[in-house]
This record gives C-alpha cells, structure tokens and sequence, in this order.
C-alpha cells in the first residue's frame, strides 16, 4: 500500500466532541452497546455473508458427491458413500489427464510468469525516462476481460488467418495449428495466461524490490560483486518472500482458471478434451452433463489440491522468512 | 491472503514500504555531473531500452491488433495482403451496437459491478477495520477462504436454491454471486490498508471525546478514502470481467458484457470483424478506467505482498 497516501481532506475535519450536546437515553445506551461489540458488529455482517454462500453450499457439494444425483438436483439421489469418489480416482480417460494439464498449465504458467516477471520487474526496477508508458502497457493486459482476451488470441492464434502464422510465414516457417492442434492448444492457452498474468507478478515483485533497502546491494557492489553475483546472492534471496506472496496469489487463480479455456476451446476444452483442466471438467460436469454426483466428488478433490499446494507454499515461505 | 501468508506479529516492516519515495524524489533530477560511461555501462543501457520496446511490444500488440481487425470488414480480415493496410469501417461497431443490443448488456454489465461493489464496500469496509484492529486473524481466514474456493462448487447449490427462489435471471443473484468475488477482494486490501494506517489518530480522537465508532467514522474512514478507492477500483474490474458466474446465473435480461461475446462464437461461422468489435467494446470502458486509475490499481493489486 506504499503508494497510496492519505488525503488532505480529513485534516480539515477537527475531531471535537460532537457526542456533548446529545441527549442522554436509549440511544445512548445504544451507542455504548454498540461500542462495545463493535469489533463483532462491524466483522459479523461480511462473515455472516461470505458463510451463508460458502459453507451451505460447500457442504451441500460434499453431500451431493455421496449420492448418485445427476439430471436434475431436485430428482429422488441414492446415497452411494464414496462410490463417485472411486469412479473418478480409477478414471483415466478424463479425470487423470484433467490433473494432469491442470497442473502442467499451473506449473509452465507459474514458471513462465514469475521468470519473465522478475526480468521485467529487474528492467523497470531503477528510474528512467518514459516510465510512465511502459507502466501503463504493463497495465492494460492485467485488466482486460479474459473472454475478450481467449478472442483476441482465438483471431491471432487462427491457423489459416492468424497473424502469428502470418509471420512465421515471413520467415519461412510452416504454418502451426496452435489452438486447434491437438498438441500445440495447451501450450498455446499457457502462452495467453503468461500474457495476461506476466503484468501482475511484474507489479508485485516491483513492489518488493522497491521496497528493499539499498545498503546490501551496495555494500556487495562495493566488495567488487557483479550485476549476476549481486542478484543472485543478494537480491534474491532478499526477495522470497515477495516472490513466494507472487505464486500464491497467481497459483491460485492458475489453477481455477476457466475463462480462456472455455472461452478458446468451448465445452469439454475442445473436442480431444486438450485443454480440460479440473475446473473446465468440473464446469461441464455440472451444467453441460448435469452429473452433480460425479461433479462434487471432482470438486471436493479439485479443492483438496489447491488447498494442499497452498498448504506446501505458506510453510515453504515461512522457512524463507526466517 | 494476508491472513494466510502472515503470521501475526510481523508489524515492522510497514517501514520498509515508506521507501518508495526517496526512489522518485530523489532518484530521477540531478544526475551526477557528466562523465564518460564505461563501455559495459552503456551497452547494458542500450540493452535495457530495447528490451523495454519489446515487453511493451509484446503486451500492447495483440490488443492493437484486435482493435485493427475491429476496424477491418471481413474480406480484409481474410486478406493477408491488407494487415496494416485498409480501408477502416465503422460497421462492425454498428453492427454490434444496434443490430446485438449492446447497449443493452453494457448497461447490465455497468449495474452489476457498480452495485456488487458498492454493497461489498458496505459490508467489507468496517469489517477489515475490525478484523485489522482486533488481528481477527481466523476471521479474515473464513472471508479469504472465498478466493480460494473454485468457482464451480458453489453454482451448483446457488443455482438450485435461486432457481426454487424464482431468482435466476434477475439482477439480485448476479449481484450475489458478484459480490462473493468482490467482498474478499475488498477486505484483503483494506485489511492491509487499515494495518498501515497509524493508530494514533484513533487513540487521540478518542481522547478528545469520540466514542470508537465514532473515530472509526469521523476520522479512520475519511482517512481511507485512497484505500477504498483502490478496492472499489479493482472490485469493479473484476466483477466486469466476471464470466463464470454470469454464464450461469444469468438470463436474457440480465446478460452481461462477457457472456455476450461467448454467445457470439456459438453461430456457425465466426463473423471475425463482429467479434473483434464486442471484444473491444468490453475492454474499452475497462481500459480507460484503469488508465485515470493507474496508481490504485497497483496499490491494489500488489498489496500486502511486501509484507512479512
């Protein structure tokens, strides 16, 4: 929050007692009640909000993943105990390879962005003229709606009239299939996910690294260390911390991506299924296929991974910060 | 994710933030005096110039060129001779706007995240001040929990019970559904926000003779107008970019601007130069906000990350 300051406008406002001239009463017995309680007063109503939605229909999802419910949520379901939960666990064909690119797409992204992010954040990291422009650029990915973006890339990506295949024409490659190969469309989703989210990792380790203190850095140039030297001695393992925060936050939203998916490859990510991540499953599972059985059990294991990879990072970032 | 990432005691660092400043103020007037630069010097400067043509490059291209194929008829679209080189027309545009009714989603798009925003900020704001406060650690965890939970595991039951409420199409659960996006989002940067704020004008205005609400009201929330802006900010960008929940939660009323464009790809043959155009009509609006907004749209997205 460095960059924000406080605005002026609120020294204007002196705090005198406006409490004194009011009348003493219910109101008054009110207004201490309510200071009083108001650490839950002021808490209570979003918690209330956010449980209502969440553990009501969490636990909603973990009693439809023991029956057999499908077709319609209202229709007569059969408890099967953990029946869906061994059907999906001895499914090969969609649920393993789902894992699997969810977490190959989660991974090669994570890598990519957070590479990529730390050499930009590096580049943007001293002053220099025309700062302004590039933030701005750096700027305009980050908030772009995602649908609107799995498009764009959907024009770009175009085996037959994309611009991409247009230039490796200039330059003598083949044109690629990209999106609609069934090898190549992963990657080529990765490849948007690091376009869109690379800004964000940028913005956050910029925010880090400004935040350093110079002295470290300075004292190991001072001792003859070069640029690489004092990066990666010193800088880096400075900044952990700061790049552990960054794969929390966009690991999290990696692994639940949905938008470019579906928005690239439609139902079932594509017709060979090759960029159905868990969440894409999921999604289909439920609304396209209405097998609310099988959908929660994917469901609950789905978030078993995300808690568990979130549960591996925040002990891995308490042992950086010691 | 503050209460995640954190543990409780580490308040110190907020110090460390404060250097910002110095870095702008002091780093860019006044060079020091002339002096030839070794060549290394100069070669990693020119390096660092062409390497931030190509990051821009590689950001802000794909867009121009979404915005260029927009402008295009479909012929010139399939046109290989004609990248760069075309009559502009304006008629994609008119086809979008009047022929599909965009206004129409814009308006839904505009409601939905104006309103979900405002009731997140609502509920969101006096609860990260207490949860900032009081180091309501597990509380936060209960509201933070809502960013980590797929999406796909609530619609479910949402969709069942507003459906038997006779309110799936209506403004109501789009709102709801937004608003569980929104909420999180706005207690972890307040929460962080509140954290940075010093305590002392609480304390002192409490001295003066205002009860806690109070000073909470007179004096901590005209102070966080910043803060709020930010999460406001980055509230209203998510929700307008939200896809999801509307794909489900929404009827032919209530469609919003993402939505819409998916439904423009279900046609049999794609019409290119129309899709590039609602594409465009959606990020537009978005951009421009984030242009005038740049500095809170950082704060935000980057907040709590320097910490701990």
């Amino acid at each position: 929050m460095s960059v924000l300051t406080p605005p002026r406008s609120a020294q204007s406002e002196p705090p005198s007692g406006r409490n004194a001239g009011r009348a003493p009463g219910a109101r008054e017995n009110f207004s201490a009640w309510a200071n009083r309680h108001r650490k839950w007063l002021f808490a209570a109503p979003a918690m209330i909000f956010v449980g209502v939605l969440i553990i009501f229909p969490l636990a909603w999802t973990l009693y439809l993943s023991l029956t057999d419910s499908q077709g319609s949520v209202r229709a007569a379901s059969e408890f099967v105990g953990l029946e869906n939960y061994l059907t999906v666990l001895s499914d090969g064909e969609r649920f393993w390879p789902a894992v699997g690119r969810t977490l190959t797409f989660t991974g090669v992204a994570l890598v990519c962005e957070v590479v990529l992010g730390m050499c930009i954040a590096l580049l943007l990291w001293r002053p220099f003229r025309g700062e302004k422009w590039v933030r701005v650029a750096i700027l305009l990915p980050l908030v772009a709606t995602p649908v609107a973006v799995g498009m764009m890339w959907r024009l770009i990506f175009d085996p037959n009239i994309g611009f991409v295949n247009q230039l490796l024409g200039m330059v003598g490659i083949p044109p690629q299939p990209w999106l609609s190969g069934q090898d190549t469309a992963l990657g080529t989703t990765i490849f948007m996910d690091v376009w869109q989210w690379t800004p964000m990792v940028v913005l956050i380790l910029l925010a880090g690294l400004t935040s350093l203190s110079e002295e470290p850095d300075e004292a190991a140039r001072m001792d003859g260390a070069n640029a690489f030297q004092r990066f990666f001695l010193i800088t880096l393992p400075l900044m952990m911390p700061t790049v552990i925060v960054a794969i929390l936050l966009r690991g999290i939203d990696a692994l639940k991506t949905f938008d470019i998916l579906y928005a690239t490859k439609g139902k079932g990510g594509g017709s060979f299924h090759e960029v159905e991540t868990l969440n894409v499953y999921a999604y289909g599972l439920s609304f396209d296929y209405n097998q609310y059985g099988l959908s929660s059990a994917v469901l609950i294991l789905f978030f078993m991974i995300i808690i568990g990879s979130m549960w591996l990072l925040t002990m891995r970032k308490k042992a950086v910060s010691k | 994710m503050t209460g995640l990432i954190e543990d409780t005691g580490n308040t110190e660092n907020t110090e460390n933030t404060e250097n910002t400043e110095p870095r702008t103020a002091a780093g860019r007037p006044a060079p020091a005096p002339r002096r030839r630069k070794p060549l290394g010097v100069r070669a990693y400067k020119a390096f660092r110039v062409a390497a931030l043509i190509a990051v821009v490059i590689f950001l802000v291209a794909p867009l121009f060129w979404m915005l260029l194929a927009s402008l295009k008829t479909n012929v010139d679209i399939y046109d290989s001779g004609k990248s760069f080189f075309f009559t502009p027309t304006g008629e994609n545009y008119a086809n979008v706007l009047q022929r599909n009714n965009y206004f129409v989603f814009i308006l839904n798009s505009f409601w939905v995240a104006f309103v979900s925003t405002a009731l997140s900020l609502v509920l969101g704001v006096p609860a990260a001040y207490a949860m900032s406060r009081f180091t309501m650690h597990r509380s936060a965890l209960v509201v933070l929990m809502a960013r980590v939970i797929p999406g796909v595991s609530l619609l479910v039951p949402w969709y069942y019970v507003f459906s038997n409420l006779k309110m799936v199409g209506g403004f109501e659960v789009l709102i709801l559904s937004h608003m569980f996006v929104s909420l999180p989002l706005i207690v972890y940067i307040m929460m962080s926000y509140f954290d940075s704020l010093p305590l002392e004008l609480e304390e002192s205005a409490q001295v003066d003779g205002l009860t806690p609400i109070g000073a909470f009201r007179r004096i901590t929330l005209p102070l966080s107008v910043a803060g709020m802006a930010t999460a406001g900010i980055l509230s209203f960008i998510f929700s307008w970019n939200n896809f999801m929940f509307a794909l489900v939660l929404s009827g032919s009323k209530t469609k919003t601007l993402p939505v819409a464009i998916f439904d423009f790809v279900s046609y049999a043959s794609i019409d290119w130069g129309g899709l590039m155009a609602a594409a465009t009509v959606v990020t537009i609006p978005i951009m421009i906000i984030a242009l005038f907004t740049q500095k809170y749209i950082v704060s935000g997205m980057t907040a709590g990350a320097t910490k701990g």
